[in-house]
């Protein structure tokens, strides 16, 4: 059993186990993850009715995304693996989109899209080597203005753009389920940025009282 | 979620991420048992003070082995612990996201009770650490490069006022950002102390913000630091850098001058013999020397932790958390987010 997280869009918590969805709990607001992530995470565990100590491993979406929000999902991920002593499981968030639209549609290549604000998006495009295998990166991950994107991706061919405002966390508990078995890659430590650190000096909050 | 099992010495592992600190700790009632501390200090030097994008970065990636170098030098398993508690506020919002992140599902995956605690308060815990502890009420002067803010503690888990706060910059901001003035560096606390040493504190007359009659009407107990700031500015344009040792030790006076006095102010004014020192600012030893100087002179008792336990950590927070199970205290709904201006009388974030 697979406890999953990904909070790239909203705050989705899910747990999987060979290949079946057993529960996924979400929240849509795309600011409060903070809020929503122990709630989530409880919900998925008491609704089934299992202790933490039943999950052999925990799967997070590493983004791209928002970086406040991606990082509360990430940062959780990795203390319940601590705490617990199980692996935890990185992958990229598109990829985990990918593989959810493929059992619907079973297309051969796909550009995976998610908003990046500031009139950017996010990207990654993917081929499917057969139907039912694991999407493959082609391009990217990467974060460009629509006209950058349809010029980077001139070159891909044939393929169905799939623009996404919401990942499941269900999908990226699925995905890094078939990666563990198939014995493919993880994602390193560090999320999916895209986006160096503006550079802002901190300054004293403004004064809320008297 | 859990219920506390041990109301007399709770074991409670503290987190704290609200500035560019990484700090775990972890007390078992009023004893220390670990307090480890990852700065990001040196990632913000070439931009002269702390960027919370990479702030925020660097705690996701030293929160693991912070944690678990804290477990290490205690010697503590997660399990046995009896809480968690971590900063929701104030701060940096995304930095305490990542703390409250980490926090939470330690707490659901460890089925332990969760404390939401108010950084500044925490600063004042810390002092429960020291084995002789103040007595209450004190006022706390809490300097950093965050906040600077003039606290009467009455009781610390019921009973926090904030008699005043910065209206600008925070001292240790200004140490930062006159230390660029001078092309000292970054942090600015430890290069003004070098560029001082030996030198004229009172060479150079520089401003003592809200310290005029009618400053103090409005702001008895607030401080303010962008005028000193300017006045340095103003200085070094029209002078050359050849003493640069008095104008370093001047403005530091200055910061130095106006903190206490209106700490010992606070003191006098609400009848209260006790002052105790908290926050990074702290490491400067001329605030120190004269910190003790005056309250001696005033019969004043003061208190000043050790510096790991008066810059921001993990311990504090731990320590704080502790007091509240001790004091019978509840523990946070699961619910609670980051409050980057989180009141101090707000001791704990129920929810
Ligand atoms: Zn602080």
């Amino acid at each position: 059993m697979i406890l999953a997280i990904d909070s790239s869009a909203g705050t989705s918590v899910a747990i999987v186990q060979a290949g079946e969805t057993l529960i996924e709990h979400n929240s849509q607001n795309a600011r409060g993850h903070a809020e929503a992530i122990g709630t989530l995470i409880e919900a998925c565990l008491s609704s089934l009715q299992i202790r933490p100590t039943q999950l052999e491993a925990v799967a997070v979406g590493m983004g791209p995304g928002p970086f406040t929000g991606l990082r509360v999902g990430i940062a959780a991920a990795v203390s319940f693996g601590v705490a617990l002593g199980v692996p935890v499981l990185r992958v990229s968030s598109h990829a985990a989109i990918a593989l959810e639209r493929q059992s619907s549609l079973g297309e051969e290549r796909m550009l995976v899209t998610t908003d990046a604000k500031r009139r950017q998006r996010y990207w990654s495009a993917f081929e499917f080597p057969g139907p039912f295998e694991l999407p493959q990166l082609v391009l990217g991950p990467d974060i460009s203005s629509e006209e950058q994107l349809q010029v980077a991706v001139s070159n891909l061919g044939v393929f169905t753009r799939v623009d996404s405002e919401w990942v499941s966390a269900a999908s990226v508990g699925l995905l890094s389920e078939r990666l563990q078995s198939t014995g493919g890659s993880f994602l390193g430590s560090t999320p999916l940025y895209l986006r160096s650190p503006e550079v802002t000096i901190a300054t004293v909050p403004k004064r809320v009282s008297q | 979620m859990g219920s506390i099992v041990n109301r007399e010495a709770p074991l409670v592992l503290g987190i704290e991420t609200s500035c560019d600190e990484t700090g775990i700790g972890i007390v078992r009632g009023r004893s220390l048992l670990a307090n480890v501390i990852a700065s990001s200090m040196e990632e913000h030097a070439r931009f002269g003070g702390v960027v919370p994008e990479i702030a925020a970065r660097a705690h996701l990636e030293a929160f693991v082995p912070t944690l678990e170098e804290s477990l290490r030098k205690s010697n503590v398993a997660l399990a046995d612990l009896d809480a968690i508690a971590v900063t929701s506020g104030p701060g940096l919002a995304g930095a305490l996201m990542v703390g409250i992140g980490a926090a939470k599902a330690l707490a659901v995956a460890l089925d332990k009770p969760i404390y939401a605690v108010n950084h500044l308060v925490g600063h004042v815990g810390a002092d429960v650490l020291t084995g002789d502890s103040i007595e209450y009420p004190t006022i706390a002067l809490l300097v950093s490069g965050g906040h600077t803010s003039l606290l009467l503690v009455r009781d610390l888990v019921s009973d926090v006022e904030l008699l005043g706060e910065t209206i600008d910059d925070a001292a240790g901001e200004a140490f930062d950002k006159v230390s660029r003035l001078l092309g000292l560096g970054y942090p600015g606390g430890p290069r003004i102390d070098e560029a001082a040493a030996g030198a004229d504190e009172n060479a150079i007359a520089f401003p003592r913000g809200l310290s005029k009659p009618k400053d103090l009407q409005n702001h008895r107990f607030d401080f303010s630091f962008s005028g000193l700031k300017t006045a340095v500015a103003r200085h070094v344009e029209s002078s050359d850098l050849t003493h640069l040792g008095s104008i370093a030790a001047s403005f530091r006076e200055a910061v130095v001058d106006v903190l206490l006095t209106k700490a010992l102010a606070a003191c006098s004014e609400l009848n209260v013999p006790r002052l105790l020192l908290g926050g990074g600012v702290v490491a400067n030893a001329r605030l120190r020397q004269e910190a003790i100087r005056r309250c001696k002179d005033a019969r004043i008792e003061l208190r000043i932790p050790p510096l790991d336990l008066c810059t921001d950590n993990g311990a504090m927070i731990a320590a704080l958390g502790a007091q509240l199970i001790m004091a019978g205290r509840e523990p946070s709904e699961l619910t609670f987010g980051a409050d980057s201006t989180l009141p101090v009388t707000q001791i704990q974030d129920l929810s």
